[in-house]
């Protein structure tokens, strides 16, 4: 066996003295010719675990070696892509591979045959002396790695090169890194998206700092290996029926697909009997494929209990009479560019609404809009049958607003937060104090009541959020990438309590860039490019990919690869035309 | 161990020519901001004395007393702005509207006559006491001057050297360009590394095998001869536009120019290594640059006449020393030996800034 690209042996950081470690005896082996994955939600140490490797952290205690030496030596073979991709915005394409080439010492003879190599690998030819600053995300992501690869390294560090980028692009990443492992190059990619673990040869799952597993991707589903099912034309709606099936102690996993639900049995439980599910005559059982998420769940050992207790003391929201939200051919410029192009959409009460999109496409914009932080340059939009042109305020007081990174006073602690929502939402006295009560025994936050809001754990975090925006029991909910981060047991918990909240009523706007949340909503809209390229049932739109595309049982990743390809196409046709 | 790579510093180099050619603030504060502050000083800062408006009571009708008011009246030090009683002129005065009130008291023409002159009464506003003191002294002046005081046996001559006429904006001018290279080389470099982190340009750059000395030699060099260009603004608006005099040699301000950008130079990029953010760190370039050497280089104040503990802490000004040798190399000359001290000692801080800075930016981010 040919020595490691690069290896941790239980290597520790903290940030602070005291502070829980960011890397806690954190052991990798990224091998010569494959791609490790780091896998993890936001905050397990993936970022920290790269940069020890890259020689721009030093840990605590433990050994790190990259190509046989220690972090940072052999620098010039080791290709690192940061987060934020480190272009410079202000240099052209062309000046930013030149500069990174000077950097890596590439010899200067050999400039003008790399660069037109890797803009043809990257297809940025056409953009070469446009300033990095004015390339849109995929092309930044390919040029960040174009700057890595400028001197061909030997080790390659890729750190979240994939998030908020939309998926053509990121499968396009996916192709070019593909191709180099097959030069020996050994690559680290980090990721939160759980689908990639499964493409990569060897994975690392970080939660919290520590592994919980490190192995083949395939080893991670044996787990659950022969334990996944899928139940098929059950009766009744599928969010009670998920709440039913997991309050049963032989399932420890069920997520909803489309008009299926996945289930995850415990281990050494007898076979599940369709007709012991209380789920119709035609309810029908069949195996399912394990997924790396449903591996990941499994190791973590914990159960979302299904129900919800915000649910159950939630005021009833009033249903029919009118949309609860509607969107009619909203638009937002802001110069000469346009976020947001004719965007139609209306959620009924007791729906959740996605929007589904890459960073930029104009999500935010869309959403900012409905409740009524920006003005339209064009359209208007109403919220619980109040347009916001003449009913702003009173249109905001039904409405509840989880804002992205959850917006909390980071300085107050958790009781004041409380505080401040409830005068914010015009609770008072002895009103205010049941309800922050009683949010603080649904959301278990007892032991936090003194803590800094910006200290918390990341999963209390987004509970206090949801306990501000529900503060005054409103009829519709506005929830911008509200499980960003989180592991997939505290997402589930979380949806738990949407899904409660949908069955009395609630009408859900939510929108994130996880193709997997997609499917707790019943109907999406796919963004791109600031227009709604689709709109339909995750199942629908997943047939209508199956059908343009051939392919058979499509995810929603293939689905929405399907439909932007079909939008740059009937774009491409137009500008010809035009 | 410090290791230099030409070609990696040339490559840094040009990077950082393009950002500032493409990058309107760095232009504004090397090109525009000099100009501003310069003109803001060069004309709203002047320490020379216009004539002062004063309140005139006279209570004698003798020729003696119209003479004496005449007197004032034509002084080029007093603006007789108000005649009147002393009761209404208080009122001027209290207003501000007056700074002073002379009163020639009754009998005053008969006293002279009888050869026992009457004392002058000279009000003040003693709330401003530099003006109250200067009143008061030239009052008397002018009044000496009246009353045709005998020669004394001894003429004194006073020459003021280098400045015959004592135009304050000599001495200012010189001096603001001091204050303004202050800010404007400690702001150049303060922002340039704080970008990086801001943007997260440094992580990639630390990557590659660059070393730290490589990184801050490009973050220098640039600001370096972008901060001669504004010191060759300022140098020619004060001699064209102010007029003050250049006796000295381009050779030796470009000397002592140099000189001076390094501590103010490796102040800023100290700022910025240490604040990593672009707004802390233009704050405390201002803070710590600007605000010393406006109040305590002795440019406004008089060094020798501040207490003593401050006098000391003036000595770690950098702005301290370059004040002299501009005020040297333009009214003046090349005074080598009034320059070389001013400027070891500028290199001296230039030199501990440099390697506090080396020591503070490390190739790692924690």
């Amino acid at each position: 066996m040919t020595a490691p690209a690069a290896q941790a042996r239980s290597v520790t950081k903290r940030f602070a003295r005291g502070a829980a470690p960011a890397l806690d005896a954190v052991s990798l082996i990224v091998a010569t010719g494959q791609i490790t994955g780091l896998v993890g939600p936001d905050g397990a140490g993936k970022t920290t675990l790269i940069r020890v490797l890259a020689g721009l952290l030093r840990p605590e205690s433990g050994e790190v070696e990259a190509l046989g030496a220690a972090p940072g030596v052999r620098a010039e073979d080791v290709g690192y892509m940061p987060q934020r991709f480190g272009l410079y915005e202000d240099l052209s394409v062309l000046q930013n591979l030149n500069l990174y080439a000077e950097l890596r010492g590439l010899p200067p003879a050999e400039h003008a045959a790399t660069f037109e190599r890797l803009m043809h690998f990257t297809d940025l030819k056409r953009f070469q002396n446009r300033p990095a600053g004015k390339l849109s995300g995929g092309m930044k992501q390919k040029l960040g790695l174009a700057c890595a690869l400028v001197r061909t390294p030997r080790l390659l560090l890729l750190d979240e090169p994939s998030v908020g980028v939309d998926p053509v692009s990121r499968r396009e990443l996916w192709s070019m890194v593909g191709a180099l492992v097959g030069e020996g190059i050994g690559v680290l990619w980090s990721t939160a998206y759980l689908d990639e673990a499964e493409r990569c040869a060897s994975v690392c799952l970080l939660n919290e700092g520590k592994v919980l597993f490190s192995g083949p991707p395939v080893d991670l589903t044996a787990r659950v290996a022969g334990r996944v099912q899928r139940l098929d034309d059950f009766d009744g709606g599928s969010r009670a029926r998920l709440s039913e099936l997991l309050a049963r102690p032989d399932i420890t996993d069920a997520t909803i697909h489309g008009r299926s639900l996945i289930l995850v049995t415990a281990r050494d439980a007898p076979p599940l009997d369709p007709t012991s599910l209380g789920a119709g005559p035609r309810a029908r059982l069949s195996p399912a494929a394990p997924r790396f998420e449903d591996g990941f769940v499994d190791i973590l050992d914990r159960k979302s209990s299904g129900t919800s207790a915000l649910a159950a003391t939630y005021a009833e929201a009033p249903r029919g009479g009118g949309p609860a939200i509607e969107a009619k051919a909203l638009t937002k410029r802001f110069g000469d560019f346009t976020a947001a192009e004719d965007i139609t959409l209306n959620v009924a009460p007791g729906e959740i609404f996605g929007l589904l999109g890459p960073n930029g496409a104009g999500k935010s914009t869309t959403f900012k809009m409905l409740c009524g932080l920006l003005t339209p340059t064009s359209g208007s939009g109403a919220v619980a049958g109040r347009g916001f042109a003449e009913a702003g305020p009173a249109a905001r007081a039904r409405l509840g607003y989880m804002a992205q990174k959850f917006s909390l006073y980071g300085d107050l602690s958790v009781a004041q937060n409380l505080a401040f929502f409830a005068g914010a939402y015009g609770l008072v006295g002895a009103r205010a104090r049941d309800r922050s009560r009683e949010l603080v025994e649904i959301f278990d936050l007892h032991r936090y009541l003194p803590v800094n809001a910006g200290t918390l754990p990341l999963g209390y975090k987004q509970r206090l959020a949801l306990a501000c925006a529900v503060m005054h029991e409103p009829p519709v909910l506005f929830l911008d990438e509200p499980t960003s981060g989180v592991d997939p047991i505290i997402r589930r918990e979380f949806w738990s309590h949407i899904n409660g909240l949908v069955e009395r009523g609630v009408a859900v706007l939510v929108t994130t860039h996880f193709m997997e949340e997609a499917e707790y909503c019943d109907r999406i809209a796919l963004v791109y490019r600031a227009r709604v390229i689709a709109t339909g049932a995750p199942d629908e739109l997943r047939a209508q990919a199956a059908r343009n595309t051939g392919r058979t049982d499509p995810t929603m990743e293939d689905a929405f690869v399907a439909l932007i390809e079909a939008a740059d196409r009937a774009r491409e046709a137009t500008d010809l035309a035009a | 161990m410090i290791t230099l790579n030409l070609r990696r510093l040339a490559a840094l180099m040009v990077k950082e020519a393009i950002q500032i050619r493409r990058d309107p603030s760095t232009l504004l504060i090397a090109f525009v901001l000099p100009v501003i502050l310069l003109f803001l000083f060069g004309y709203g800062v002047s320490l020379d004395t216009a004539r002062t408006r004063v309140g005139l009571s006279i209570q004698d009708d003798s020729a003696a007393a119209r003479g004496l008011a005449e007197s004032y009246r034509r002084s080029r030090w007093f603006d007789v702005a108000r005649t009147g009683s002393v009761i209404g002129l208080r009122q001027d005065l209290v207003a501000g509207r007056i700074r002073a009130i002379l009163v020639i008291p009754t009998d005053f023409g008969r006293s002279i006559a009888a050869g026992a002159p009457k004392p002058i009464e000279i009000v003040t506003d003693g709330s401003n006491p530099n003006t109250a003191n200067f009143v008061a002294g030239y009052a008397e002046g002018v009044r000496a001057a009246w009353a045709g005081t005998p020669p004394p046996p001894v003429t004194l001559i006073t020459r003021f050297w280098f400045n015959p006429e004592l135009r304050s904006r000599f001495f200012l001018v010189p001096g603001s360009i001091a204050i303004v290279m202050s800010m404007i080389g400690s702001l150049l470099t303060a922002l340039v590394v704080a970008r990086e982190w801001e943007r997260g340009t440094i992580e990639a750059v630390f990557a590659t095998p660059i070393s730290m000395a490589e990184f801050l030699i490009s973050k220098l060099a640039p600001y370096f001869i972008l901060a001669l260009v504004s010191m060759t603004i300022c140098a020619t608006l004060a001699v064209t536009v102010f007029g003050v005099p250049f006796r000295g040699s381009p050779l030796a301000l470009l000397a002592v120019s140099s000189a001076f950008l390094a501590p103010a130079l490796g102040l800023g990029l100290l700022i910025s290594a240490a604040t990593k953010n672009q707004f802390v760190a233009s704050q405390v370039a201002l803070l710590s640059a600007f605000l010393p050497a406006l109040l305590l280089s002795g440019f406004v104040f008089e060094i020798a006449s501040m207490p003593k503990p401050i006098q000391w802490l003036t000595m770690i000004l950098p702005a301290r020393y370059f004040i002299p040798c501009l005020s040297t190399v333009f009214l003046a000359g090349d005074l080598w030996a009034v320059l070389l001290p001013n400027i070891l000692a500028m290199l001296g801080f230039g030199a501990a800034l440099f390697a506090l800075a080396f020591r503070f930016t490390r190739k790692r981010l924690d």
